[in-house]
């Protein structure tokens, strides 16, 4: 299997090389995003309108609430942690041309293992202690569920994009039958697992509710950013990613490289998982599918896999769910419009980014 | 538990593992049609809504199922449009924009469906099946098989159809070039970008139809999020099929059982979780895998969009 | 000459390109050529790597469009919009890159393009292959997968195919580099009676030999411009050796004589050298698409070089990356330097100053989206000086491509070029630079000048001839027997993937060399 997205990955093997971008490219960037955004608006106003509802009411609740607030913000932030985590797991797998589209069974598990393992940890070991086991115990689990697609991919060619999504199905019903029948707390009616009591979840920053999962998620984004363009074992993947068989001519252990992108991917992923859990949710409540990878998948193309872009698309991403379940919440809206605005966000992105390659190309030539 | 194996519940659990398989079987036919040429339809989930939300309001309005059927296809096909204007035509992202169509649907069928129906949930007749006769008279097998509305028939009948397209016309080659070698099949003189709209136009219909069934005649009534992941296990049975549409049929009737047996033990009241055996099927093509894995022959070209005269 | 005549000797054109120009970023591929194509005619079209005769080619063919400049067909200007425009005026062409689908059959592949409703017309075709290969004096297994063919076999499939839709102009992109010496005389033969019954032929090659001998006129292309041409009456008047020393002065602005035929210096092989390599009974199973090896024994000596001549296909590849690494032996040893290495991976061959340059430049040689900087180290990744500490330094690798691309004159708009876009004699020059940097012990060569133009053949073989003058060992894996005759100590030839025989390349050895290689004893 070999989905190449050549002019994508040109583009990012060229940025990785390319020096520090001037400040005219930044400024070309951002209107390149706020453009398109501005545009994606107007088009899902007007399907606003069509069902009777004020568009720019509906805007005007999703900056507030999503940006402006003091309490929007500071929510907008703390949805942030997860996705960031995801999306540097997802990176991290397609700059190694693995399609890991089982990031939401790997954040599940993750999710489950470190909602089990927390409240019994922090009663027997201090606290940092307690929620470092947590996160570890949530990566390995994570890790060990890419295994199958792991081994399989680098050992037997089977194609990753199915034995993931299967592996998605199954993670998402096993975390279901953990939390119903293993890990249910028998303290409550709800099938859920035992709640991480607040003060025991990661601290907030300062005097706001942000979690400082926040810091994590950026830091591992940065982190990944960095291996992957600047160092060899990066660059190792990518190769692996761009043009296997030249990876096996060139001497490279691909099986080797094949299971730890997806034990890194599924790792982040599960990371994801806990930091949501131990950071803010506190317990996982049966049939809990918040669905955070098949956004951020897009994000991350959008981004064109690179880290710091990312970190922008993810803040957009989260701007618009916060703000959007607000809004909705007061117009009388059912929540799912957010959906069909994130949506018609990407495509007018990926539409105004080919325009820009074009325009470039014809400039060039 | 004699109740469990008599042979009305025998039959009962077989004719929903075909109704539960219908949608998957037309879902999977056509996203193996995108994959042939080359496209990777990640957008199908979205197809599938659009052909269930339109495909019951098409039979909710007039009162004709298969006028409910036709706009349904409509629908799938008009979802396509947008795919392949953007995937094929100009060559965007396929996973980018699949994913988008996917998540855009879910969301706008939903809110379409809170504006309309959210108050009353309309509920359609049921369909009336086409009895074959003599066959419907084997006990168990007679009334599982041969008692289902009529383009249950024409989707089993479509399964032989392609495979007779893939190998003995000259459509099928030109798909097979599209997804394996484009740039040969268009210095031959065949229009890649037209080979693989058919495609992906083909795929949106077909989804659409059996997102329209799974609506007007699975369920009845159109819910939010319907097809709970019928598209992405489309995807899944179109590789697993290695091109051959006799195997997404096999796939679609494995899960389709998968799929009825759970209902049935809701209904019968059996306290494991539903979650286990939906789990099941995941786990027998897993198991599968590891013990038969064998190197999936997808197309060399495959989600790569294709430019003449590019390198 | 006035506008009246040029028109009237226009309209004998079958098709004229005139003053076409087309860039590509960073580069201008074809710079205002002119170029007249007519029946009855060879026009055979030459240049370096790069030069950009298949920039041509993709114009007439409808793969691209021209930037400047337009294209008459039968004296009116037709924009040639797509390939299927090409095929409804007439012009069928071989390209220079496969354009076959590996997973169809070659019957298949040669029914592509039909009404999309129609079946496919097997037996017709069947009819029209008999009569075709009759006179080509070739078989092809029309049943046979394209991906089960040699490249060989594959590049007759595709002359195949464009005689088969009776085309009014032939273009043949490179079309001799997979065949036979019998095979390209075959060929020049059928050129020269389409030709006969009032064809156009546009023949590119890099062998000036086969320009002289298939040719009715020359044109050549150097960066992009047309440089010369020679026309048809002179062409008769000169002899072979006149035709070539022009061309060379055309291409090269020197004067020499055939340039391919130095002399290959005397080099002393100290035979008690202890050999460098010894191969023993090494074995390869066969695959579906690829025969297998058995009891290869060979040994090399330092400053040696070895060549394995053989049809294509017949187990060359295979002996290369069951040497390199790349392909599990079932049986037998490797010693380099007396230690055994068949058990270690190719990195750890590589380590030990095994080096192997592919014949597959895009498909593994490089990585095609990479920069040309960052593929010269893509065997090295993670060595010092180029990173450290496993951090990429981008300095030291900029600076050491920039001198290898100087060293070894790659043409290229920049470093950062994705190298996929070079041409494809400037990315075997990627290769050479990155296989025979420090530590290489023993080479092995996989057709190392395949595609190139004269002047970087020449520069390979002397790189190769170096390389082994500096005592290393050479294996020498190609389909050209003048290449190997000129280069080797000793030949070896290769046929259903076991060494039928060695020669000692003295005096006789041509001779034995091809008795060998269709199957006789030496
Ligand atoms: N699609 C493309 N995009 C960018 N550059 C291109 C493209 N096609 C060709 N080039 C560039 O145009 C130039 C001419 O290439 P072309 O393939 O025509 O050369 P050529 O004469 O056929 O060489 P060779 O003998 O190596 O085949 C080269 O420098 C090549 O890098
Ligand atoms: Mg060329």
């Amino acid at each position: 299997m070999s989905i190449d997205t050549a002019p994508t990955v040109s583009a990012t093997a060229l940025d990785a090389t390319s020096g520090a971008a001037t400040r005219r490219d930044i400024l070309h960037r951002l209107l390149m995003t706020l453009g398109p955004i501005l545009a994606a608006l107007v088009i899902a106003g007007c399907i606003l309108l069509a069902v009777g509802v004020d568009p720019l009411a509906y805007y005007g609740y999703v900056l507030e609430k999503g940006l402006f607030s003091p309490l929007g913000i500071q929510q907008t932030l703390t949805r942030m942690a997860p996705l960031l985590f995801l999306a540097a797991g997802l990176i991290v797998a397609f700059r190694a041309g693995m399609w890991n589209l089982g990031g939401d069974g790997q954040f599940l598990l993750g999710a489950v293992t470190a909602a089990a393992s927390a409240p019994v940890f922090v009663q027997i070991m201090p606290f940092w202690l307690a929620l470092t086991c947590s996160f570890l115990i949530a990566v390995v689990v994570a890790m060990i569920w890419s295994l199958v697609p792991a081994l399989l991919r680098a050992y037997q060619g089977v194609n990753e994009i199915i034995t993931t999504l299967m592996m998605t199905f199954l993670g998402t019903s096993l975390a279901n039958v953990l939390v119903k029948l293993v890990f249910r707390d028998p303290g409550t009616t709800v099938p859920q697992t035992r709640t991480l009591p607040v003060e025991d979840r990661l601290p907030r920053l300062f005097d706001t509710t942000i979690t400082s999962g926040l810091l994590l998620g950026l830091a591992a984004i940065i982190i990944v950013h960095l291996v992957m363009t600047r160092t060899a074992f990066g660059l190792k993947l990518r190769i692996v990613g761009a043009n296997p068989r030249a990876a096996v001519h060139a001497g490279l252990g691909v099986p080797g490289l094949t299971t730890a992108v997806f034990a890194i991917s599924a790792g982040l992923a599960g990371l994801a998982g806990a930091v949501d859990i131990i950071g803010v949710q506190g317990n996982v409540r049966a049939d809990w599918n918040p669905a955070y990878g098949l956004a951020v998948i897009p994000a991350v193309f959008l981004a064109r896999m690179n880290g710091f872009a990312a970190i922008g698309f993810v803040f957009l991403l989260s701007v618009l769910s916060i703000g959007g379940e607000s809004a909705a919440r007061r117009l009388g809206v059912p929540n799912h419009f957010t959906l069909v605005l994130v949506s018609i966000v990407l495509i007018v992105l990926a539409l105004a980014e080919y325009v820009d390659h074009r325009y470039n190309q014809s400039r060039k030539a | 538990m004699t109740g469990l194996f008599s042979a009305v519940f025998l039959s009962a659990l077989l004719f929903g593992a075909v109704t539960a398989a219908i949608p998957l079987l037309l879902a999977g036919l056509g996203e193996q049609m995108s994959e042939k040429a080359g496209v990777l339809n990640i957008g199908i989930e979205g197809m599938l809504l659009a052909g269930a939300y339109l495909g019951f309001v098409g039979a909710f309005y007039s009162g004709s199922l298969w006028l409910g059927f036709v706009t349904g296809a409509a629908g799938g096909a008009a979802v396509a449009l947008i795919m392949a204007l953007l995937c094929v035509r100009i060559g965007l992202n396929q996973i980018v924009i699949g994913i988008a169509l996917t998540l855009g649907l879910e969301g706008l069928t939903a809110l379409l469906h809170h504006f309309q129906f959210s108050r009353s949930y309309p509920r359609l007749p049921a369909a009336d099946a086409t009895v074959i006769p003599l066959l419907s008279d084997i006990p168990v097998i007679g009334p599982a098989f041969f008692k289902h509305h009529l383009i249950v028939y024409l989707a089993v009948a479509l399964v032989f159809g392609m495979g007779y397209l893939y190998r003995r016309t000259q459509l099928g080659l030109n798909l097979q070039a599209a997804g394996d070698k484009p740039a040969a099949l268009d210095v031959a003189g065949i229009d890649v970008i037209k080979t693989r709209t058919i495609a992906v136009l083909t795929t949106g219909a077909l989804a659409g139809l059996g997102g329209a069934y799974l609506a007007n005649v699975g369920a009845g009534l159109f819910i939010p999020f319907i097809t709970n992941g019928a598209g992405f296990l489309g995807i899944v049975l179109a590789m697993l099929a290695r091109g051959r549409p006799v195997w997404v049929l096999f796939g679609a009737l494995l899960f389709g059982v998968c799929l009825s047996l759970t209902t049935a033990m809701q209904v019968a009241g059996i306290n494991i979780p539903t979650d286990v055996i939906q789990m099941l099927p995941f786990l027998a093509v897993m198991i599968m895998l590891v013990l038969f894995g064998r190197r999936a022959s997808l197309p060399a070209a495959l989600g790569i969009p294709y430019e003449r005269g590019a390198r | 000459m006035s506008s009246l005549s040029s028109s009237s000797v226009a309209a004998r054109d079958i098709v004229a390109l005139e003053g076409v120009t087309k860039r590509f970023p960073g580069i201008v591929a074809n710079d205002s050529v002119d170029l007249s194509i007519r029946p009855g005619e060879v026009q055979v079209l030459l240049g370096e790597n790069g030069a950009g005769k298949s920039t041509l080619i993709g114009m007439l063919s409808g793969l691209l469009q021209p930037d400047e400049g337009r294209i008459l067909v039968d004296g009116k200007p037709t924009p040639i919009t797509s390939p299927r425009h090409a095929l409804a005026l007439g012009i069928g062409t071989v390209f220079q890159h496969m354009m076959l689908v590996p997973t169809l059959t070659v019957a298949e592949n040669l029914l592509l393009g039909g009404r999309w409703w129609q079946r496919p017309r097997t037996e017709e075709l069947a009819a029209r292959v008999a009569e075709i290969t009759s006179t080509l004096g070739i078989t092809v297994k029309l049943h046979a997968k394209v991906s089960e063919l040699s490249l060989g076999e594959q590049q007759q499939v595709e002359i195949l195919r464009a005689m088969v839709r009776k085309s009014r102009l032939l273009i043949l992109d490179e079309s001799t580099s997979m065949l036979t010496p019998k095979g390209i005389d075959e060929l020049g033969a059928l050129m020269r009676r389409l030709v006969e019954q009032g064809l156009a032929i546009v023949f590119i090659t890099h062998k000036l030999k086969e320009a002289a001998a298939f040719g009715d006129r020359i044109s050549v292309l150097k960066l992009g411009r047309k440089v010369g041409e020679i026309p048809p009456e002179r062409f008769r008047a000169l002899g072979e050796q006149a035709i070539i020393s022009e061309i060379v002065e055309l291409m090269f602005g020197k004067q020499s004589d055939d340039p391919e035929a130095v002399e290959r210096p005397v080099r002393t092989v100290h035979a008690e050298a202890a050999p460098l390599l010894q191969v023993a009974d090494l074995a390869v199973a066969p695959t579906d698409n690829a025969p297998g090896l058995s009891s290869i024994s060979f040994d090399i000596r330092p400053g040696e070089i070895l060549g394995i001549a053989g049809i294509d296909g017949n187990g060359q590849k295979q002996l290369a990356e069951a040497l390199a690494g790349q392909r599990a032996a079932t049986g037998g040893s490797v010693r380099l330097e007396g230690v055994a290495i068949e058990a270690l991976s190719v990195g750890e061959r590589r380590r030990r100053g095994l080096r192997y340059l592919t014949d597959d430049r895009l498909g593994e040689g490089t990585v095609g989206t990479f920069p040309v900087s960052i593929n010269f180290f893509l065997k090295q990744v993670g060595a010092a000086p180029f990173w450290r500490n496993g951090v990429e330094q981008r300095a030291e690798i900029d600076k050491r491509a920039t001198q290898l691309v100087r060293e070894y004159d790659v043409r290229t708009p920049s470093l950062k070029t994705p190298v996929a876009r070079l041409s494809g004699g400037n990315i075997q020059k990627v290769l050479l630079a990155r296989e025979l940097a420090e530590g290489a012990k023993m080479v092995i060569f996989n057709k190392p000048t395949y595609g190139l133009d004269l002047a970087n053949t020449l520069a390979s073989r002397q790189r190769i001839r170096d390389t082994a003058a500096r005592g290393l060992a050479v294996l020498l894996i190609s389909t050209d027997l003048e290449e190997l005759l000129s280069m080797c100590d000793r030949i070896a030839v290769i046929a259903n993937g076991a060494l039928v025989g060695t020669v000692e390349n003295v005096d006789d050895a041509r001779t034995k060399v091809g008795r060998l290689m269709i199957g006789l004893a030496a």
